[in-house]
């Protein structure tokens, strides 16, 4: 398999899945949404809550932007396994494998649709955000932009694979929502865990979770913080992750039987 | 086949099988399978559910992966080259596989990419594919639009894209009302007769295989139980059927142990004033009958002569029938034209032509 026919068979799939995407574009639309109403609703919240007394409020929206970005990556992407259940229901998944089409593009050219529909989602939040009083350096915005698309890339392979190895969206949605809420509460999206605010048996369960530096190396590159070593841990967390998801779907769509 | 060189040779199967893992054991789906296709039949693959049908298909078409055997399938090693043996065969799934919001043109297209065409080839393929399997006009139309039998030739027409040699139809009619199989038919057998395309088809209509194939391949336990044309399978099965009606109420036994000494009866039993004769080629010894029955002075009221079905023919040699789950229709009407099958023209009785085949038919591949 040559790595040009490789990107060939990648941009087709995903030029497929898009075009499938903008003419359905509801899912897109509530995924927009729901984000801006978190900021709308419950960062004036917050604000009071995060902020230390006398500190600018600037600073409480640096904290739960970058923490809504990662809900969003998360849920946004988890949950595009149900739609690959439904192409599999519909014959779709094996009519493609029986083709010589590259497997890894069956899986990337799904994910690169969703990490697009994810960036834009993103973007249309950060946006809201400045309207509403956040600051954050340009370079910091796209920094964290760019983590977001390997979350959204290793999240939306993961949930292929998962999607795909039960078959059932009954499955799915019970087990996405079990490991998801988790997840999510214990990388301190909404309110940072740290050793002062925490105690310490939720502090050290928030360091096993993986999210939790990826939301912490966010909220240093809004600030500006780039060459620091939170943001370097991160990024390696990030990238692994990345790896080991879009393996485990590649290897889903080539044994993927019955 | 032995008969037939190894190059002329589309599918050649020897000891496949495939074991699955569940959590009350090994389950054999297929054990040791062996078969050849010739290039340019049409091979009807029957059996019962659970048969190992699917998981055969399935193994073929690179889906699955083999426990064990070999196979060479359209000249590619199917273990070691599967991209290969993608790149040429055709595959159309029993459930289809496409996608409701997108159209007819949009399909073939993309999947004419899938086979890396170049975006002027598969405008060009798509175009000749409309055409070739009447879906000229439908070209824009969404998929969710399309009638069963529209978008049943729609699947076909995906799995011949690429042009390939080989195409493997997975009950390729379930579902279609009787216009639309027959018409189905007809794209098939054009695929054998002007493309010389070879044609592997599973199929729950003993009917549409009789009609459509040129040789069966009956599968029963993960093995090959039998093998040969629809005539061969028929004749060696069951032979031929004579129903004789005697005129009078008390010569059964005179006309009984005149039958016996005529070559080729097998088995002649009598009900009432009703003689059924088995045979072993009703054409030849239907003369042979009638003499015999002349020498003996038993008077007939009629005589007639079937030929067992394919129904018959499965349910001797799996104890089952093929359509225990099937939706109840009705049988198809025969296509138009005569290239089908002529015996099952005018033999209404054929399915009574075992007293194990209990349920009256009216036609050929009737629901049991």
């Amino acid at each position: 398999m040559s790595l040009a026919s490789t990107l060939r068979d990648t941009r087709l799939i995903f030029r497929r899945q898009l075009r499938l995407s903008l003419r359905n574009p509801a899912w897109l639309i509530i995924g927009v949404i729901q984000p801006i109403l978190y900021l709308a609703l419950f960062g004036p919240l917050v604000k009071h809550f995060v902020s230390a007394p006398g500190a600018s409020s600037d600073q409480a929206w640096r904290i739960f932007v970058p923490g809504l970005l990662v809900q969003l990556g998360l849920f946004g992407s988890l949950f595009v396994g149900f739609a690959i259940i439904a192409e599999w229901r519909a014959g779709v998944i094996e009519r493609m494998r029986v083709t010589p089409v590259s497997r890894f593009a069956l899986l990337f050219g799904r994910v690169l649709r969703d990490m697009i529909a994810l960036l834009v989602q993103s973007a249309i939040l950060v946006l809201t955000g400045l309207l509403m009083g956040l600051r954050a350096p340009i370079g910091g915005v796209l920094f964290a932009l760019a983590f977001i698309a390997v979350l959204a890339i290793s999240m939306s392979s993961l949930s292929y694979a998962v999607g795909l190895a039960l078959k059932s969206e009954d499955s799915l949605a019970p087990l996405l929502n079990s490991v998801a809420v988790p997840v999510l509460l214990l990388s301190g999206i909404l309110l940072p865990i740290t050793r002062q605010s925490a105690p310490s048996w939720l502090y050290y369960l928030s360091r096993i979770n993986p999210f939790r530096y990826v939301v912490d190396a966010m909220r240093e590159v809004f600030v500006g913080n780039y060459a620091d070593l939170t943001v370097l841990w991160g990024s390696l967390i990030s990238l692994v992750l990345a790896i080991v998801c879009i393996m485990l779907g590649v290897r889903r769509f080539q044994i993927e039987s019955a | 086949m032995a008969d037939s060189p190894a190059a002329a040779a589309m599918i050649e199967v020897t000891g496949l099988a495939k074991t699955f893992k569940t959590k009350r054991g090994t389950v054999e789906a297929v054990r040791g399978l062996d078969l050849t296709v010739r290039a340019g039949e049409i091979v009807g693959f029957l059996g019962p559910n659970g048969a190992g049908k699917t998981t055969t298909l399935r193994m073929l078409t690179t889906l699955l992966e083999p426990s064990g055997g070999t196979a060479v399938v359209a000249g590619a090693d199917l273990l070691r080259e599967p991209t290969e043996v993608r790149k040429r065969i055709g595959y159309v799934a029993q459930t289809g596989g496409t996608d409701g919001a997108c159209t007819v043109a949009e399909e073939l297209i993309t999947q004419a990419e899938l086979y890396r065409l170049g975006a002027a080839e598969a405008r060009q393929r798509c175009a000749a594919l409309v055409e070739q399997l009447d879906l000229t006009g439908l070209e824009d139309r969404y998929v969710k639009t399309l009638s069963g039998g529209q978008k049943r030739r729609l699947d076909i027409a995906l799995g011949l894209v690429h042009a390939p040699r080989l195409v493997f139809l997975d009950e390729p009619t379930t579902g279609l009302d009787p216009q639309s199989r027959a018409h189905l038919w007809t794209h098939v057998r054009k695929l054998r007769d002007e493309l010389n395309t070879t044609v592997f088809l599973t199929t729950h209509y003993l009917d549409e295989a009789d009609a459509l194939c040129d040789r069966i391949l009956i599968i029963d336990f993960g093995r090959i139980v039998a093998e040969g044309t629809p005539e061969e399978l028929k004749h060696r099965i069951s032979g031929d059927l004579v129903t004789i009606e005697l005129a009078g109420e008390g010569d059964g036994e005179k006309a009984q142990s005149a039958l016996g000494d005529v070559e080729g009866v097998r088995d002649a039993t009598l009900s009432g004033k009703t003689l059924r004769v088995v045979v072993d080629a009703g054409g030849q010894q239907l003369m042979g009958i009638m003499r015999a029955l002349d020498s003996a002075v038993v008077p007939i009221a009629s005589i007639q002569l079937a030929r067992p079905t394919l129904d018959d023919v499965f349910l001797t040699l799996t104890g089952r029938s093929l359509r225990d789950d099937s939706p109840g229709s009705g049988a198809p009407p025969q296509p138009g034209d005569a290239g089908g099958s002529p015996d099952d023209a005018g033999n209404p009785a054929d399915s009574a032509a075992h007293d194990d085949a209990s349920a009256p038919s009216d036609a050929t591949g009737s629901p049991r």
